[in-house]
């Protein structure tokens, strides 16, 4: 297969320890027929030789190591590369529609860096939007994994590279002058004499009236100025003066008014019957009432009247998916379906522990929102969606709609966690506009976000590792979880219809995730990890770091056990038996910023750990302060608890392309995996969260985040990017939780730790959503 | 329905709706002003916060009928004019620390950091670890850090 060629071709490299330089081969481009210069990348497989044919993969569990979920989402994305187009504007500008999907990440301006590194333009003068669904795109146009840059660093450096190449040409022949005695910065072409021509000024020119294949060199890392470089977001300014417009802000369609929908009780319940039908369409403002898949959705004149009807709406319900079940119910099935391990317990030579992670949301700030405009065989909707191919065919499809007929925009997304991959708020938004036979601006509530989104599934995780004369002999991890959706596929109908289907089916597509992106970082002897799903029908999906935060957790508070155990240190314990000199590095730059084994006042713990996951290495070491006062401060509405004072976050990404990028993308994973390990988690109860609002799904707030953070980003060691939106999720969370357990003085068998309490007052689960106050200006939280 | 008279961002503004509608919904719904956030309506996550007579509030809080031809409300969108700027100097901080995220949430924390900074000032004394602790704007993108960097840069301008 192509990619196992293309992965090859770095391999002597790597083995004599050398970074990974992509410069000096020509990448296949494409000159596009179009009005001004438009050029097109080809795949970089296109060009290697056969002999290039790597040997087998490595088995499992070291599979990750070698072969990684972002690689399987690079070779998917391939065949497919060419089709990513930019072009070059009169005015001096380059646009590019991306097809992936902006929730935060920042990927926008990455790769905005990638276009104006190769084309040797300022970055204010490249034009980044979002791709509409492209079904010709296939399997390249998903927003997860942290591929984002790994899949598109070459493809658009191509394409930018070949729009200089053909610049270049163009200002050659005006200026009658060899290429080679010309050369391009700013955005403009100078020749030996001083003549200058801007790019805008050769757009034209340059244009292609044909489709014809052609070569191009990359520009070399030495080379870059640009990519490497500390840049602020391209969307700062519109951010902070409240114009970046997210779904709920387009007026993109007259009358798409607003809408939201009366839900059930419990997960997944369907309506039968709306009882008070005339009263709730004669409520001030509304318009439209109708029944769809899974609630009625209400159109308003506002989006405050709508709550109004859903307060006083009477829908008779079909009972849900998960009625029966409740945070204890789940956790015992999860227990009965652990698959066994192998090795027996050897007593004082084996640490056995199993701590169970409850359910957590991917909820988004942004509740999930789309616009639709459904009239007869046509359609328009505008979302944030990470895959919104498989939203478009599967939306048509449930519709009944012809495919091709429904147009689908990529909106930009307030936050996402893994929650756009799925469409379900695009679906529903188009089913209500269907029924109504109007354009609708489909919002679900808060509430709706908590309790019928999705959700990290609550799994079990089980280790068994063994020890003698100095030893780890075994390491064995079961990871037991309530079914992960990934029948998004890699994005398109293909893969989502193989990831539904009985044959191949969701449990050998989440097999092959695990796989993917679980190793152990550990010389531990006979190492096996495993997954087993057990399907309860909850709305669940990847959020953030998918397995990694749990399975890795479990890992480094058993890799402090053990090296408590065998009378270690837990930083030399780690040295001892790490695999990868990166890992190492980044573990002894964090022991030194962070200053390990530092003097702390009693009650004050530290905690370290360790992930390599997206062909990145990366180190988080905590401060976190168990002492009474700081334990028991009271904040109204919230959960305080132990107190990170101080964290170290030490970064190797290989290649960090914008290091304030990557640098913020540690500070929110880092609060997230603080979040998992102390405070956030949905407790259910009869079918459904009790959580319907933030002050009772406990995110980080200011008074849980540490206010002495530190992100270290480590020189560049393997020449190429590897993925950074989740990296810091699983090393944060396990650090915390280790500093935790040498707190309490063993492992806790409960994240997160406050779970068994609950902290809140649930909302009513009727009417499904609660009133907004009155009382802002007296009582004023 | 009954006619409510207001001001928002300096200009004077009328709209015709029921008196119990949340000021956040006139604000985005019938008047377009889509700087304040719905996160959740329940004046929990301050992605609304906006100022009324330079005052920090939630407008998803409060009915339209609370207000009235003598107040003033603020919005992100009004920031900057109220100090006859391209940029008022909280804004310019958050540009200089790159706070933003998606920036979904960073309309209400730039209006509440304005109002935290004037609060304090007020008091007659600088911004403390403990006044930072107390914002409850939710920032899902965990940038908090970067918040709490910029409100102090932005302080020193203000």
């Amino acid at each position: 297969m192509p990619a196992h060629r293309r992965a090859s071709a770095y391999e002597s490299d790597r083995k004599e320890g050398h970074p990974r330089e992509v410069g000096r081969r020509r990448f296949l481009g494409y000159l596009i027929a179009a009005p001004t210069l438009a050029v097109a990348a080809g795949g970089a497989w296109e060009l290697l030789k056969p002999d290039d044919a790597r040997a087998a993969l490595p088995s499992p569990p070291q599979l990750s190591d070698a072969y990684d979920l972002g690689d399987l989402q690079n070779e998917a994305a391939l065949p497919t590369a060419y089709l990513i187009k930019i072009v070059i504007n009169e005015d001096c500008t380059a646009s590019f529609a991306m097809p992936r999907a902006e929730v935060g990440q920042g990927i926008t301006t990455t790769v905005a860096m990638m276009i104006a590194e190769e084309l040797d333009l300022p970055l204010d003068k490249v034009n980044v939007s979002l791709a509409d669904a492209r079904p010709e795109l296939l399997l390249n146009q998903l927003t997860g994994g942290s591929n984002s840059v790994r899949s598109l660093y070459i493809p658009v450096r191509t394409a930018a590279a070949l729009a200089r190449q053909q610049l270049l040409l163009a200002a050659s022949k005006q200026l009658n002058v060899p290429v080679e005695q010309l050369t391009t910065a700013a955005g403009n072409i100078t020749g030996p004499t001083g003549q200058a021509l801007s790019y805008g000024s050769l757009a034209v020119p340059a244009a292609s009236s044909t489709l014809t294949s052609t070569s191009v060199v990359l520009k070399p890392a030495s080379k870059f100025t640009l990519l490497g470089t500390a840049q602020n977001r391209i969307d700062a300014l519109d951010i902070v003066t409240g114009r970046k417009r997210f779904a709920m802000d387009l007026d993109a369609v007259p009358n798409a008014k607003p809408t939201m929908v009366a839900r059930p009780p419990t997960i997944n319940g369907r309506p039968k019957k709306v009882n008070n039908l005339a009263e709730v369409l004669a409520l001030p403002g509304v318009t439209d009432v109708a029944m769809i898949t899974y609630g009625v959705a209400i159109r308003a004149e506002t989006f405050g009247q709508c709550i109004d009807a859903i307060r006083t709406i009477d829908v008779s319900w079909a009972g849900g998916t998960v009625d029966g079940e409740s945070d204890d119910t789940v956790e015992k099935k999860l227990k009965a379906a652990q698959l066994p391990l192998a090795v027996p317990n050897l007593g004082t030579n084996s640490v056995d522990t199993e701590i169970t992670f409850a359910f957590a949301s991917n909820s988004p700030l942004e509740p999930d929102c789309a616009v639709a405009d459904i009239k007869g065989r046509k359609g328009e909707i505008w979302s944030s969606l990470k895959v919104p191919i498989a939203a478009k065919e599967d939306i048509e499809a449930k519709l009944g709609m012809a495919p091709g007929s429904i147009t689908v925009h990529v909106t930009q997304g307030g936050g996402s966690f893994g929650r756009h991959l799925f469409h379900d708020v695009a679906l529903e938004a188009a089913e209500a506009s269907k029924k109504m036979g109007k354009p609708v601006k489909l919002s679900w509530t808060r509430t709706d976000d908590f309790r019928q989104g999705r959700t990290h599934p609550m799994c079990v995780a089980r280790v068994r590792a063994t020890y003698a004369l100095g030893n780890v002999v075994s390491y064995e991890q079961r990871h037991t979880s309530v079914r992960t959706d990934f029948t998004h596929g890699l994005g398109e109908v293909l893969t989502a219809t193989a990831a539904k289907s009985p044959l191949v089916g969701n449990y050998s597509f989440a097999q092959s995730i695990f796989l993917l992106s679980q190793s152990s970082p550990y010389n531990f002897g006979v190492t096996t990890q495993l997954l087993n799903e057990v399907d309860l029908g909850f709305n669940t999906g990847s959020m953030r770091n998918i397995y990694s935060p749990n399975t890795v957790t479990a890992e480094e508070l058993v890799v402090d056990e053990l090296a408590n155990r065998m009378g270690q240190d837990a930083v030399d314990f780690r040295k001892a038996f790490l695999k990868e000199k990166r890992l190492e590095a980044v573990l002894e730059k964090a022991a030194d910023e962070g200053e390990w084994g530092r003097s702390l006042p009693d009650g004050v713990f530290q905690g370290i750990a360790l992930h390599a996951e997206y062909r990145g290495a990366i180190c988080t070491l905590v401060e976190l302060d168990c002492r009474p006062e700081t334990v028991n401060r009271k904040i109204k509405d919230a959960v305080t608890g132990p107190r990170v004072t101080r964290a170290t976050v030490v970064v190797d990404v290989g290649l960090a392309l914008n290091p304030r990028g990557l640098e913020a993308q540690m500070i929110g994973g880092f609060n997230d995996g603080l979040a998992l390990a102390l405070t956030s988690s949905l407790h259910i109860k009869d079918g459904i969260p009790l959580e319907g609002s933030w002050d009772n799904y406990f995110y980080t707030r200011q008074w849980n985040t540490p206010p002495d953070m530190k992100v270290v980003i480590m020189p560049p060691t393997t020449g190429e990017p590897g993925g950074a939106g989740e990296l810091a999720v699983a090393p944060s969370m396990a650090a915390v939780a280790c500093a935790y357990a040498r707190s309490i003085g063993k492992i806790p068998t409960c994240f997160p730790i406050n779970h068994g309490e609950l902290s809140f007052d649930p909302y009513p689960l009727e009417p499904s959503s609660p009133q907004s106050p009155t009382d802002g200006l007296t009582n004023p939280l | 329905m009954s006619t409510h008279t207001f001001n928002v961002n300096g200009k004077k503004v009328s709209v015709e709706c029921d008196d119990s509608v949340r000021l956040l919904w006139v604000l985005r719904d019938l008047l377009g002003i889509y700087g304040p956030k719905y996160g959740c309506g329940l004046q929990v996550c301050k992605a609304c916060t906006s100022h009324l007579n330079g005052k920090k509030f939630n407008p998803c809080a409060v009915p339209v009928s609370d207000v009235g031809p003598g107040d003033e409300i603020t919005t992100i969108e009004g920031l900057a004019g109220s100090v006859d700027k391209d940029l008022h100097p909280m804004q310019q901080a958050w540009l200089e620390n790159d706070v933003a995220q998606c920036g979904y949430c960073q309309p209400g924390q730039i209006m509440a950091a304005v109002a935290l900074v004037q609060e304090t000032k007020e008091q007659g004394r600088d911004i403390t670890d403990e006044d930072l602790d107390q914002i409850r704007n939710i920032c899902r993108c965990g940038t908090y850090h970067r918040i709490r960097d910029a409100i102090r840069a932005g302080a020193a301008n203000m």
